[in-house]
């Protein structure tokens, strides 16, 4: 028998499950590529314009804050799918520019500036809106008209403003089921909503196949179900209490979960492992509270949609959440 | 008061589900390996002060001699697994990887080996303490692993009384068939043993727990069982083969946060170690021999071989052809075993297996950051917060972790096996567990 002298030292346990958080990143970045493909369907080469003008913003940031790292945390793939989470919540007509700057300013407000992946305590994408929605509040808030499969190709001069000027295009807007809702009392029919005939976010408007890419994730073990699950309860059956309450001033709950991005956030934001709790009495909580606050800002605020700033809230109180929910040690 | 026994198939709340990898050897009898020339027995194979030698260099040892009393009363005796004389006293490598005081055996070519002037050891129920006597004099410790003197458990203190005792035969580390094979071929020696235990501790009920992978044990055990012996099946899962849950899986009860089973007037048992009692008792034969399972795509032979202690690893992993590709050699399991730098370290009484990998599975594990995902929460059995005790300890925070229950880790590694992000979680565990009881010694 041959010499042996260099047996490798290591420590317990020699067996791994496999998983791995790249892998995590990329099937996650699968199921929002999905979302996607079915965007570029409704609004054209736009979408994979925009999407991509903001994860080269994110992708970009994270290179350029962390070029001095022995080790790139480039390939977590992390990055990638907060620049492409984020680029699925903008209008589908926003300048790329600010597109890619709301990447910049998700990866490094919402992530870098907190010590890196998994230190953040507010969702990145997130982050990045609500930059732009305080940097931008018209564009923002601009809303193309779908155009389901027609014109694919074309694509809407307002991509290209160039920074800080005034787009001097013209655009066929809309309102979006949300702010017909509120400003026109107008409820859009459930088959819109479910099959993304709607206005909206790019990744927003199709129901169907975001509650396909929640069983995914689910499925795949990437996300805690309950998250997702209260969020979307707890929405329906707050909505649902005041419109039986003041059925004239609000709308009811299955109009409130199928429209704006309560679905888009209940299955990709709300399930981001770092700023939710990853208690289950935690994960209830956060759900209930997510789906409180936002049908609070959509009946009352002075905004149609409240997910954005729902969520970013419950983000805050996470470590709390965490705290008062940890699970009884065995034995004690 | 009577615990309320919870039927067939239970288990513990949380653990994981790693692959088996006990096909190669499952059904394998056990062989006995062939006698070498040098036998390494280290003074220390337990858990406690080390055993204090009797024989001088030179001396002519018969098997099954004592050659070392035991050194305190957490502390056992150690005997001569061959006959042949006393080579030397010396400094060996130890599976622990450290240097220690060992007896080095040489064996009689010329012997034929067998047991002389072994009689069955008189015992009696009513008087207890003489029996345990005789088991700390027959060098009995646990031979799940841990290797605790079993005469130390069986010492029940004053106020305490033992109502259930418990074998375990869940065998729940991958890659370890030692006790399947054991409770397959020698059924009637576990029972035996369980009922000398019964017997000793006076009123007891007696259970085996046997994880539901090991159909034929399970049938085997039943088929000598008498009627006040229960015979459960519980379900495959790591770490079933842990005391607290396997008394979890049997009543459904929790022990106490830093208690033990006796606390519930529960008295837990290894197979090997019972059938062992039931050894001595009845054939006069000290603890001299175990079975191990020499396993893992590292070697070419997988086999369960009843080994001779002190055989040193070389000999067996010659017998089951190592392959040249094999990396790691780790005495154990492959969840909580130990890393063996060098081939040349015996077996113990504690060695359940010696697992040979030919590629490191997870030293090459990229470490990432904790994305926070919560399945090492879901997978301590004990229901710690892995990632977080991990993160303060890394801080250098061990008491912080300690306030959040990191003492009741038993280091199953269950969290390491399931972190996507590669972390070493059980390995801060651990690391934090050395910091308190450190700031503990330097406090009182």
């Amino acid at each position: 028998m041959t010499e042996r002298t260099e047996l490798v030292l290591s420590t317990q346990p020699f067996l791994h499950e496999g998983g791995r958080t790249p892998r995590i990143m990329k099937e996650v970045t699968a199921a929002a590529v999905l979302v996607l493909i079915a965007a570029t369907w409704r609004f054209g080469i736009a979408a994979p314009l925009v999407v991509g003008a903001s994860v080269i913003g994110a992708v970009g940031a994270e290179w350029f804050f962390t070029r001095h790292k022995a080790s790139s945390p480039l390939n977590d793939w992390s990055a990638a799918l907060t620049g492409l989470l984020l680029g699925l919540t903008l209008p589908p007509s926003l300048p790329l520019w600010m597109a890619a700057l709301g990447g910049v300013a998700g990866i490094g407000l919402g992530k870098l500036i907190w010590g890196g992946l998994g230190q953040n305590i507010f969702n990145p994408a997130l982050v990045g809106r609500a930059f732009l929605q305080a940097a931008f509040p018209t564009a923002i808030t601009t809303w193309s008209e779908p155009t389901i499969g027609t014109k694919i190709a074309t694509v809407p001069q307002t991509l290209f403003a160039p920074p800080m000027m005034q787009a001097d295009v013209d655009v066929i807007t809309t309102a979006t089921p949300l702010g017909l809702a509120k400003f026109e009392r107008e409820i859009t029919d459930l088959v819109d909503l479910l099959f993304g005939s709607t206005a909206g976010s790019l990744g927003e408007t199709n129901g169907l196949l975001l509650i396909a890419c929640g069983v995914f994730l689910v499925w795949r073990g990437l996300a805690d179900w309950r998250l997702p699950v209260s969020t979307i309860l707890a929405t329906a059956v707050f909505a649902q209490i005041l419109a039986f309450a003041m059925p004239e001033a609000c709308p009811n709950g299955l109009f409130m979960v199928l429209s704006g991005g309560i679905l888009f956030g209940a299955v990709f934001m709300v399930t981001d492992p770092v700023t939710t709790p990853t208690t289950p009495r935690g994960a209830w909580i956060f759900g209930i509270g997510v789906g409180f606050l936002v049908v609070l800002i959509r009946n009352f605020g002075g905004l149609p949609e409240g997910v954005m700033y729902a969520i970013l809230l419950m983000n805050a109180a996470t470590p709390h959440i965490e705290r008062y929910t940890q699970p009884r040690p065995f034995g004690g | 008061m009577r615990l309320d026994p919870r039927g067939e198939a239970g288990t513990f709340r949380h653990g994981i589900h790693p692959p088996e990898h006990k096909g190669s050897t499952a059904a394998r009898a056990i062989e006995r390996m062939p006698f070498v020339d040098e036998y390494v027995l280290p003074l220390s194979q337990h858990i406690g002060a080390p055993s204090a030698p009797i024989v001088e260099v030179g001396q002519e040892v018969r098997r099954g001699e004592r050659i070392a009393d035991p050194g305190g009363f957490v502390s056992v005796a150690l005997h001569a697994p061959v006959t042949g004389h006393i080579d030397a006293i010396e400094l060996r490598l130890h599976p622990n990887g450290r240097m220690m005081q060992s007896i080095v055996l040489h064996r009689d070519p010329w012997s034929a080996q067998t047991f002389e002037g072994l009689e069955p050891v008189p015992w009696s129920g009513d008087e207890p303490k003489a029996a345990i006597q005789e088991i700390q004099r027959a060098g009995i410790v646990g031979l799940g692993g841990a290797a605790f003197p079993s005469h130390v458990k069986l010492s029940v203190p004053e106020g305490k009384t033992v109502t259930e005792v418990v074998i375990n035969g869940c065998e729940c580390e991958p890659y370890l068939t030692c006790d399947h094979r054991l409770m397959t071929e020698r059924p009637e020696a576990v029972v035996r043993g369980t009922q000398i235990l019964m017997e000793l501790l006076g009123g007891v009920r007696g259970w085996i727990g046997v994880e539901l992978n090991k159909p034929d044990a399970i049938e085997a055990l039943k088929a000598v069982a008498p009627d006040d012996i229960h015979v459960r099946g519980v379900q495959v899962k790591y770490p079933q083969g842990a005391e607290k849950m396997l008394v979890e899986a049997l009543f459904g009860v929790e022990i106490p946060k830093g208690g033990l089973p006796l606390d519930r007037g529960i008295l837990t048992n290894n197979v090997g170690t019972t059938a062992a009692l039931a050894d001595l008792f009845d054939r006069g034969v000290p603890l001299v021999e175990r079975v191990v399972t020499v396993t893992g795509p590292g070697v070419e032979r997988p086999r369960n071989l009843m080994v001779p202690l002190g055989t040193p690893l070389r000999a067996l992993l010659e017998h089951c052809r190592l392959r040249a590709e094999t990396v790691q050699v780790i005495a154990g399991g492959p969840m909580m075993g130990a890393p063996q730098k060098s081939i040349d370290t015996p077996v113990l009484k504690g060695t359940s297996g010696i697992l040979c990998l030919d590629g490191p599975a997870t030293v090459d594990l990229q470490e990432f950051p904790c994305i926070r995902c919560g399945r090492c929460v879901r997978a301590c059995p004990m229901f710690l917060n892995p990632a977080r005790l991990a993160r303060l300890v890394r801080a250098g925070r061990a008491e912080g972790a300690g306030e959040i229950h990191l003492m009741n880790c038993f280091e199953c590694a269950s969290c390491s096996y399931v972190c996507p992000s590669g972390i070493p979680l059980v390995q801060w565990m651990r690391v934090g567990k050395t910091e308190l009881r450190n700031l503990q010694r330097k406090g009182s």
